[in-house]
């Protein structure tokens, strides 16, 4: 997956005096702000046309509908900057969402927090070993997160079979998890919105954070400047997984039916929304925060289509429109940058 | 290098071990319930089946749109007493498979299969009305019998085994809801894959019967294609799109669920009327909080019940889909077959808090 | 050059053959269990709808072989595959004639390789996310074209060509089946013996290097994805015509099967590595085993299962050597990964690096 031009490993990473970092952030906001001004575009049209799309009922679905896809993204984001991807994402919550929601139909009385916490184990079980395989056996993350859905899916259809849980079996408090608002904004966005922001902080200033960073622009280098590549690279499949087994548990608490098909298909969704988002492909940029606005985005975009009365059937042509752009755009963007860094550099020789 | 040449040998024996592992898990029968392997029967069925003059040890393969759908599974399953219950009660072999997809590609391998392993009958749901045509001709071309039940190919298969009337399914779904909102008012459909046969079947119908009603209008069909997430998101579509939204049926048993889902809140409940074709099992919650006041299904155990009966009869020869032909179906009775070969189980059933929890599917 | 290129050829052939081999062994494992489980496994019968159910997607998995190998990846082909099935029954039910139909969807199908190519290739774009986005964008069209409808009325004579035998092979030969072996031998000569093959391998391995030694690394992967689009074009004619039906769905999902194939057939997701015998045994062991698994009473939902455990085993039993090595120096705790972990023996990857 070689592309043309000069390679960046040829050159030294750029001296990270704080012009560098402060111009590099500033490209960061940029593309955050950019995304946040299509959301804010789209937004303005839609309602222009069709003001009900602004009810407060409306941006309550919306952000619900969004908040398991936010999650998926800030895990993926993770896996992603440090140049790998996690296409199981998709399988593990479908997993998670059945063992754990079927806990409360088997042991009636169990507390939400332990199915919380059971869905979090199933998540993290499954990224661990995502993550010992691709670590310790340098196989390349597509391979082995490709097969990791088939299996995935496999066990999960295997458990379930023809079974479902069903929405009497779970308290009220739980499927009122998805419900409960303050000042009409749903409680479930607030906590995620807040999740998502500690994830971003660990991101940029924690050093494990940043150094999933310097593994997703130049593995090599990274390696040489002693990061523990196969530990970080264990721990971000980790999260992923764990953030994903959660995501199960708020999958349940929306629809509140589960069978062996939950979660089918989200693979791809959630890395164009990381993509839409900013992060590159390739890894070594882009923000959670990013991409989470970037679910939020492709979101509000199927919403509008639903509420604007056109056919639905353009919803899939639309994102796919829109992830080429972004990428074109990311791509430009990294030009310059590379251009304006090595300008930098040469400065500072 | 020595260490890779053993690798290499390494991976096929690995894929052996798999393989036979494989292999003796199904020898013994295999794991998942409904899939039953080849059981003796007893002689005391075999007996009533030869008294009927029906043939016994046949092979007949039960084949749903997908397999890991609870509906699918009550349908065919031995524990609830659905087409392998009556199946085994013959004296026949019953098996179930399916792809997992519930698209024709998914479903044709599993009939090809079934064809290679001796089917004598195939009973199947269709995915499409079409599409698997060319695969169920070429297994009647063998002598092969094929009965649909639930989901009709309507040009390629000896018997149709309906759940109710087409007609009725559709006309009594606008009926009960126009008795919900006093015949007044905007309604909605929230359906499954658009090209799904009984799916447009049944929406046909309720058109046709909305013209009874002349204060009610149906303003939008939309399909959540039997998943949870797109039928919420259409579902939610409506709400904004149709302020003035009385009512919705949902003639799938995923899109109910889902619909109940996003009206149980205190803004919707009992202010758009939600009906449709469910289980009971789903929408237990959503009766007994005031959600939905009634819907429909019939006993989807019955109806495979009935179709493995049918099959058995097709395929022994005693029956052949000619109008007014008619025969047995064990504890569900005699049936008779009707216009188009199809064989009618019964009428639709409603389901309300009055009888919901006597039913556990 | 020739030389240079021999011992580039040798290096990236050789390993390969090891992989090959163990593959063919596999096969044949696969042929021997599925016979003694079930009479009806090697019956012509079972082979020819065998044909009939995984002739597209072995059609498909040829030009993806050589697009792996160049170092990119296509993962829009189920989505040509069902934008050509949708055109084709979109304009079918408008009353085009049949033949103008088929010139039609080959310039489509080239069109949409064409524009994969150009973003990869003049944009500079990484060829995972265009394609994922172009996956989006093609099935949308499919989509758009015939939303909700079902087009479902094609002629005997052309569906016969999905369903029936090709004549005078005696029943046990689908004209997909018929087609994947022209293909396999044509695009097998191409990548094998001529130069613009050994281009594909050389760009693979390193593309500036390709570069340098002056071949049009841009054209030639442009031609490579436009190839891709029209031979998926033709499958989802293929296909339409096997289902007599032309929905929007047709084909969707397929993608992650042929991408798995052709990993399983020992090409390199890294580039440069890779053959075609490779694939063609690829194909015939994912579809031996799907087949075995239903010919027994096999609990075909777990069929991905063994899809997922035979793709791990293909990347790990290569990295086998290495893979134990490198878990010994993981495992002990406390220690930092300093210095060098790179394996004995094993260049270090050097396709990835972005501009």
């Amino acid at each position: 997956m070689s592309t043309t031009v000069v390679s960046r490993s040829e050159r030294p990473p750029a001296p990270a005096g704080t012009g560098t970092r402060r111009l590099t952030e500033r490209v960061f906001r940029i593309r955050e702000s950019g995304i946040i001004v299509v959301l804010a575009v789209f937004v303005a049209v839609t309602a222009s046309i069709q003001p009900r799309f602004l009810n407060i009922t409306n941006i309550q679905f919306i952000l619900v509908n969004t908040t398991v896809f936010a999650l998926l993204a800030l895990g993926e984001t993770m896996v992603v900057i440090s140049r790998n991807y996690d296409l199981s994402v998709g399988s593990v919550l479908g997993l998670s969402a059945y063992l754990s929601a079927s806990l409360f139909g088997q042991h009636h009385g169990i507390p939400i927090v332990v199915v919380f916490l059971t869905g979090l184990g199933i998540g993290l079980a499954c990224g661990m070993l995502n993550g010992i395989m691709v670590a310790a056996g340098r196989v390349p993350s597509l391979v082995v997160t490709l097969a990791t859905l088939y299996i995935f899916r496999g066990i999960d259809i295997l458990i379930v079979g023809g079974k479902e849980v069903v929405a009497n079996s779970l308290p009220a408090a739980f499927l009122n998890i998805p419900k409960a608002t303050v000042f009409g904004i749903p409680d479930l966005a607030i906590a995620i919105a807040v999740v998502i922001a500690i994830g971003a902080y660990y991101l940029r200033s924690f050093r494990s954070g940043r150094e999933l960073y310097a593994m997703g622009s130049n593995p090599e280098a990274a390696r040489l400047a002693g990061i523990a590549v196969g530990r970080r690279v264990f721990m971000a499949f980790t999260v992923s997984g764990a953030i994903a087994g959660v995501a199960g548990v708020l999958w349940a608490a929306q629809y509140g039916t589960i069978d062996s098909t939950a979660g089918t298909g989200y693979e791809l969704q959630v890395i164009s929304a990381v993509v839409v988002g900013g992060v590159a492909i390739f890894g070594g940029s882009g923000s959670a925060v990013g991409a989470a606005l970037g679910a939020l985005l492709l979101n509000t975009i199927s919403s509008a289509l639903y509420v604007l009365g056109i056919s639905p059937f353009w919803d899939q042509a639309i994102w796919g429109f829109l992830l080429l752009l972004a990428i074109a755009l990311d791509r430009f963007i990294s030009v310059r940058l590379t251009a304006a860094l090595r300008v930098r550099g040469a400065r500072h020789e | 290098m020595n260490l890779r040449q053993t690798a290499g040998l390494a991976v096929p024996l690995v894929v052996v071990s798999i393989l036979l592992a494989a292999c003796s898990s199904s020898s013994s029968s295999s794991s998942s319930g409904p899939t039953t392997g080849a059981t003796s029967p007893s002689s005391a069925s075999s007996s009533a089946s030869a008294a009927a003059g029906l043939k016994t040890g046949m092979k007949v393969f039960v084949i749903p749109k997908n397999l890991g759908n609870n509906y699918f599974t009550t349908a065919d399953s031995a524990n609830s007493g659905g087409a392998i219950a009556a199946l085994q009660a013959l004296g026949e072999t019953g098996t179930e498979t399916s792809g997992t997809a519930a698209t024709p590609a998914s479903q044709i391998p599993a009939i090809q299969a079934a064809i290679s392993k001796g089917a004598n009958a195939l009973i199947v749901s269709a995915t499409d009305p079409t599409a698997l045509c060319p695969t169920l001709n070429a297994a009647m071309k063998r002598g092969i019998t094929v009965v649909t039940y639930d989901s009709d190919a309507p040009t390629c298969r000896d018997l149709f085994i309906n759940q109710a009337s087409t007609a009725q399914i559709g006309t009594s779904e606008v009926d009960l809801l126009a008795k919900e909102i006093n015949d007044t008012g905007d309604i909605a459909i929230v359906s499954a894959a658009a090209s799904a046969t009984n799916q447009n079947a049944w929406i046909g119908y309720m058109k046709q019967e909305l013209a009874k009603y002349p204060k009610m209008k149906l303003v939008s069909t939309v399909y959540g294609n039997d998943d949870p997430t797109t039928a919420t998101q259409v579902t939610q579509g409506l709400l904004e799109q149709y302020p003035n939204l009385k009512g919705i049926i949902s003639p799938t048993t995923v899109g109910i669920a889902a619909a109940a889902a996003v009206l149980d809140t205190a803004k919707y409940r009992g202010k758009i009327a939600l009906t449709g074709l469910g289980t009971p099992d789903s929408l237990k919650k959503y009766v007994s909080d005031g959600t939905i006041k009634s819907f429909e299904l019939w006993n989807p155990a019955n109806l495979g019940y009935l179709a493995g009966y049918a099959a058995v009869e097709v395929a022994s020869g005693k029956i052949n889909g000619t109008q007014g032909q008619t025969f047995s179906a064990g504890k569900l009775g005699t049936f008779t077959v009707g216009a188009d070969k199809t064989v009618l189980l019964g009428p639709p059933f409603v389901f309300s808090s009055a009888n919901i929890n006597q039913f556990n599917f | 050059m020739n030389d240079r290129l021999r011992t580039s050829l040798g290096t990236s052939l050789r390993p390969l053959l090891r992989w090959e081999t163990g593959l063919a062994l596999v096969v044949v494992v696969i042929g021997i269990a599925g016979a003694s489980v079930s009479s009806e496994f090697f019956t012509s019968n079972n082979i020819f709808n065998l044909g009939l159910s995984y002739g597209e997607i072995a059609i498909m998995t040829l030009p993806m072989t050589l697009i792996v190998i160049s170092g990119e990846i296509d993962l829009s082909v189920a989505s040509i595959l069902g934008m050509s099935s949708a055109l084709l029954g979109y304009l079918w039910a408008r009353h085009w004639p049949m033949l103008g139909i088929f010139v039609l969807l080959a310039v489509v199908g080239l069109a949409a390789g064409a524009i994969n190519g150009l973003l990869i290739t003049r944009l500079g774009l990484p060829s995972l996310a265009v394609t994922i986005g172009t996956l989006a964008v093609y099935r949308g069209i499919a989509t758009i074209l015939l939303g909700p409808n079902t087009v479902a009325n094609f002629p005997t004579a052309y569906t016969n060509l999905g369903v029936n035998a090709v004549p005078f092979t005696g029943n046990d030969i689908t004209y997909s089946t018929a087609i994947f072996i022209v293909l396999a031998i044509v695009f097998g000569v191409v990548l094998h013996a001529t130069p613009f093959g050994r281009s594909v391998y050389a760009m693979g391995a390193s593309t500036e290097a390709a570069q340098f030694a002056g071949i049009r690394v841009k054209r030639i992967k442009t031609v490579l994805f436009m190839t891709s689009g029209l031979v998926c074009a033709l499958a989802g004619v293929l296909l339409t015509f096997r289902l007599n039906t032309a929905v929007q769905n047709n084909g969707l999902g397929l993608e992650l099967y042929v991408v798995a194939i052709v990993l399983l057939g020992g090409v390199s997701i890294f580039g440069g590595k890779g053959s075609i015998i490779g694939v063609v045994l690829g194909v015939l062991a994912f579809a031996g085993i799907q087949n075995a698994l239903f010919l027994t009473n096999f609990n075909q939902e777990a069929a991905g299962i063994v899809t997922g455990a035979l793709l791990l085993l293909s990347v790990f039993g290569r990295n086998a050597a290495s893979f134990s090595s490198r878990l010994r120096a993981w495992l002990p705790a406390g220690r930092r990964g300093r210095g060098p972990d790179s394996p004995v023996g094993e260049p270090p990857p050097t396709a990835i690096t972005p501009t």
